[in-house]
């Protein structure tokens, strides 16, 4: 399962914040229909290889294939109409915006019809339909996060970078967003979690990657990794 | 960012440059032509001007369109102190710049609650306030204007000196004595600029500049920086602003208080020079003096010319011509030990942009 | 009653002053760009009109018609070429590249069509009024009054309404997530500056319709069009008609009690409105 055909494949990708390198030569792949999760501590890179992915961040080199195709030099917006799309840390809601309105921006660049529409969504985060009407930034912390999900659903991806979702969150509103992941994982799309709970990772993940420093220090599927490696992984090896 | 050489001067030899430049402008009324002489003065005091506005905009952040607000009060006390009180004209230049300061601190507290374009616009609407109100002074003309009386500037302090040791006309006499005052004003704004940015203060204000909590949390009081700035470069502008009119011997609402002539002239001088470096004001100065000589005879293409020139610069090289040089060349006079800021674009896809909320 | 007649000639001019603000407001809402160059901009498109009619053999109406689209197009290439390039945290650069466009406009005007006032001819409908018990208006100035109220009318409907108007808000809220979400900002700030330009022309329209225009005028009708944008709050276009009503009735009480005071008025309820509310009548609650 781990050989499924890659559907994102990054290779010696490199990326700086202005002068302070943040990503030195990180290489990982994601096969069709799989979920992968990126751990790592604090300042490790998670965050900026999710934001190279998505364009964001401007890569320095390397490259990043979506399909086969390269997309390191497309701008955000080219690869969301491309078929990556992103939760952002911090759930990034637009304030001016209505709950419903927060998700029909999702679908602004879409092209084609999909699984994913509002009914599809509030399918799966059945609150939000009550809670439509609401300004984004009206709503719970954890149903924040349930909007950004379904937002960034709305542009029917085939891949989905979901950065840091369980930050902040009381561990049973953790319980509920999770539960979504096999739910979208079943309508075909890939996922790459971004992840600071190794439990949580290990739980939903087909393939682990821990990062430090910029760089991936471990690679593997949850049930191969042992703890004392996933911890030397994470916080260095110690002497 | 590369570090650099201080100067690529020697610091003697700089100072002595610099004595030697000041004594030849000392001596211009000495040795050339009247025209000249005048020439001169109107440059000293577009360059005071413009010191002023980038004291005011590219140091303190306060991006004033309202400064013509200055030049016209320091005119208009002027005119009032001599026509109406019977005082020397040196004495009502005083008052003016006195008068706008006083002037300064009501209009800060109005457009110090704006923020940023909000000011801009604050201060063009108070500028045009007083204007209007001008219009409304009958004892000095009305809506239009009034001339000084004839002769005053013949018994002005220093006239009668200067004309009795130079032996020329009285009228020659007064143009030196104000060539002189805009000449000293100019030295004087530039000396206290430089003064003034290096003290604690100044260093406060620059570190606010490019970042404004890591300045609050070391405990510089932005308000309180930028009001001195404000209520400082309001005296500046009106003790030019009157000096200007003393030359011109006649004031109207309309010339005293002219957006064009004291702000817009004023903001391209400081922005095609370099905004935010002390040498950037004189540079400009020149390359508009030079435009405004070479196309005379085109109308208003200087104009259309400095506004592009303008738009180029803040697309290009928004440090100005003295930024280009002395990113160049590694020259760095009246250093600052602190740059201005490099902007980026924020609709590239960076990090730079607005926060959200 | 003498006061109930200025009351409605201060409305109506409003109107006026509401239709030189709505672009701006629209433009300020979304990416929060001061254009100085707005005022010289109107007067470019009375011009343009003012072309076109003479050019074309058409009446104002059908130039109007023609030059909006054309406006549109240079408020695009604008925001395109120019604008997108300095908009950032700073505000130094926008304010001085457009105060820089409102000195080539104003100028290259001056250098094509002399400093003589021009006017836009619309035939006899210019001097029909409607008697309204014991006062009388213009029709044009209600029609520009109600144009202002349509204008606003609508730009709200496209703010609120559609796909665009999200994405415009979605935009001012946070550039960076925007583009996560497959918009384009450069192309978005493009629209909303070409829609401004649309709603300028038709401002230039009844500008040069009721008076006379020359090169010069811009920078005065901007800050009586900043003034209604701003006492009515950032980014609220009923608040930007509000604002521009206020002004106008300002203007006209102070020209009642003695025409050299029309200005001066509506800048001291401009600051007296700012001293109480420093952000306006209806600021944006998440500004």
């Amino acid at each position: 399962m781990t050989r499924a055909a890659p559907i994102i494949e990054i290779a010696r990708l490199t990326a700086h914040y202005g002068d302070f390198q943040a990503l030195f030569g990180v290489d990982m792949r994601l096969g069709v229909g799989e979920t992968i999760a990126i751990i790592g501590a604090n300042g490790a890179g998670k965050t900026t290889l999710m934001r190279t992915i998505a364009g964001i961040v401007s890569a320095s080199s390397g490259t990043i294939q979506l399909d086969g195709r390269p997309i390191t030099a497309l701008s955000a917006p080219e690869i969301v109409m491309a078929g990556v799309a992103m939760v952002p840390e911090g759930r990034k809601l637009f304030p001016s915006l209505s709950v419903e309105e927060n998700l029909l921006i999702g679908a602004y660049a879409r092209k084609a019809a999909g699984d994913w529409t509002l009914d599809a969504v509030y399918g799966l985060f059945p609150i939000l339909r009550e809670r439509r009407n609401s300004p984004g930034t009206a709503l719970s912390g954890g149903q924040q996060q349930m909007v950004a999900i379904g937002r960034a659903l709305m542009s029917n991806p085939r891949v989905l970078l979901c950065d840091e979702i369980s930050l902040g969150l009381a561990p049973v509103v953790i319980r509920d967003i999770y539960a979504a992941v096999p739910k979208i994982k079943a309508s075909g799309t890939s996922i790459v979690v971004v992840e600071q709970d190794v439990g949580q990772a290990l739980q939903i993940a087909d393939r682990v990657y821990c990062m430090m420093e910029g760089r991936v220090t471990l690679e593997g599927s949850p049930a191969d990794l042992s703890r004392a490696a996933i911890h030397d992984a994470y916080f260095g090896v110690s002497a | 960012m590369t570090t650099r050489t201080s100067s690529a001067f020697g610091r003697p030899a700089s100072i002595a440059g610099a004595v030697a430049l000041a004594a030849l402008m000392f001596a211009m009324p000495l040795i050339a032509p009247r025209a000249v002489v005048q020439d001169l003065f109107s440059i000293l005091t577009l360059l005071v001007l413009a010191m002023n506005w980038n004291l005011l905009a590219g140091f303190a952040g306060l991006v004033s369109v309202g400064q013509q607000a200055f030049v016209g009060i320091g005119a208009y006390a002027m005119f009032a102190a001599i026509i109406l009180w019977g005082l020397d004209p040196l004495v009502g230049a005083l008052i003016g710049g006195l008068v706008a300061v006083l002037f300064a601190i009501p209009m800060a507290f109005f457009a110090f609650r704006l923020q940023g374009a909000y000011f801009a616009i604050g201060t063009w609407v108070v500028a045009d306030m007083v204007r209007l109100a001008a219009g409304q002074w009958k004892a000095l003309g009305g809506g239009t204007g009034t001339s000084l009386p004839k002769g005053t500037t013949r018994d002005m302090i220093g006239v009668p000196l200067v004309k009795s040791v130079l032996g020329v006309s009285s009228a020659a006499a007064a143009d030196t004595v104000v060539y002189w005052l805009a000449l000293g004003l100019a030295i004087l704004t530039l000396a206290a600029s430089f003064y003034f940015l290096r003290s604690r203060m100044g260093l406060g204000l620059q570190a606010l500049r490019d970042n404004a909590n890591a300045a609050r949390s070391v405990g510089v009081d932005p308000r309180r920086i930028k009001a001195i700035v404000f209520l400082l470069t309001a005296f500046g502008t009106g003790l030019c602003g009157a000096l200007i009119f003393i030359q011109i011997t006649r004031v109207t609402p309309d010339a005293a208080f002219s957006v064009i002539d004291w702000t817009a002239f004023v903001i391209f001088i400081v922005v095609i020079g370099g905004i935010g470096t002390l040498p950037g004001p004189i540079v400009g100065v020149a390359i508009f003096y030079l435009l405004q000589r070479l196309l005379a005879d085109y109308g208003t293409v200087y104009l259309i010319l400095l506004g592009l020139i303008g738009i180029g610069i803040m697309l290009f090289a928004r440090g100005g011509i003295w930024g280009a040089i002395s990113d160049r060349t590694g020259i760095e006079l009246l250093p600052l030990r602190h740059r201005p800021p490099s902007h980026q674009p924020v609709v590239v896809e960076q990090e730079a942009a607005r926060p959200a909320g | 009653m003498i006061w109930l007649d200025t009351l409605l000639q201060g409305v109506l001019l409003g109107g006026l002053y509401a239709l030189f603000a709505a672009g701006l407001s629209l433009v300020f809402g979304v990416m929060r760009l001061v254009n100085l160059a707005h005022g010289d901009l109107i007067i470019l498109a009375a011009y343009l009109i003012l072309g076109v009619a003479a050019v074309l053999g058409v009446t104002p109406v059908v130039a109007l018609l023609i030059a909006a689209p054309v406006m549109f197009v240079v408020g695009w290439l604008l925001q395109m070429q120019v604008f997108n390039r300095v908009l950032g945290d700073d505000i130094l650069p926008p304010l001085l590249v457009t105060f820089g466009l409102s000195v080539v406009i104003q100028n290259a005007l001056l250098e094509g069509f002399t400093a003589n006032s021009q006017k836009l001819s619309l035939g006899p409908i210019e001097t029909q009024s409607l008697h309204l018990g014991s006062v009388t208006v213009g029709v044009i100035p209600m029609m520009t009054l109600a144009s202002a109220v349509a204008v606003i009318f609508l730009l709200n409907q496209l703010f609120y309404r559609t796909s665009l108007g999200r994405a415009f808000r979605a935009t001012s809220d946070d550039v960076v997530t925007a583009q996560l979400m497959g918009i384009r900002p450069r192309r978005i700030f493009a629209m909303a500056t070409g829609i401004a330009m649309v709603v300028a022309t038709l401002a230039a329209f009844y500008l040069g319709a009721r008076a006379n225009f020359d090169p010069s005028i811009g920078p005065a009708r901007l800050l009586y069009a900043f003034e209604a944008v701003i006492i009515g709050g950032l980014g609220s276009l009923w608040g930007t008609l509000a604002g521009g009503l206020v002004i106008g009735v300002a203007q006209a009480f102070g020209a009642a009690v003695n025409p050299e005071w029309q200005i001066l008025s509506g800048h001291i309820a401009f600051v007296i409105v700012l001293l109480l509310k420093p952000r306006g009548f209806f600021p944006r609650a998440t500004d």
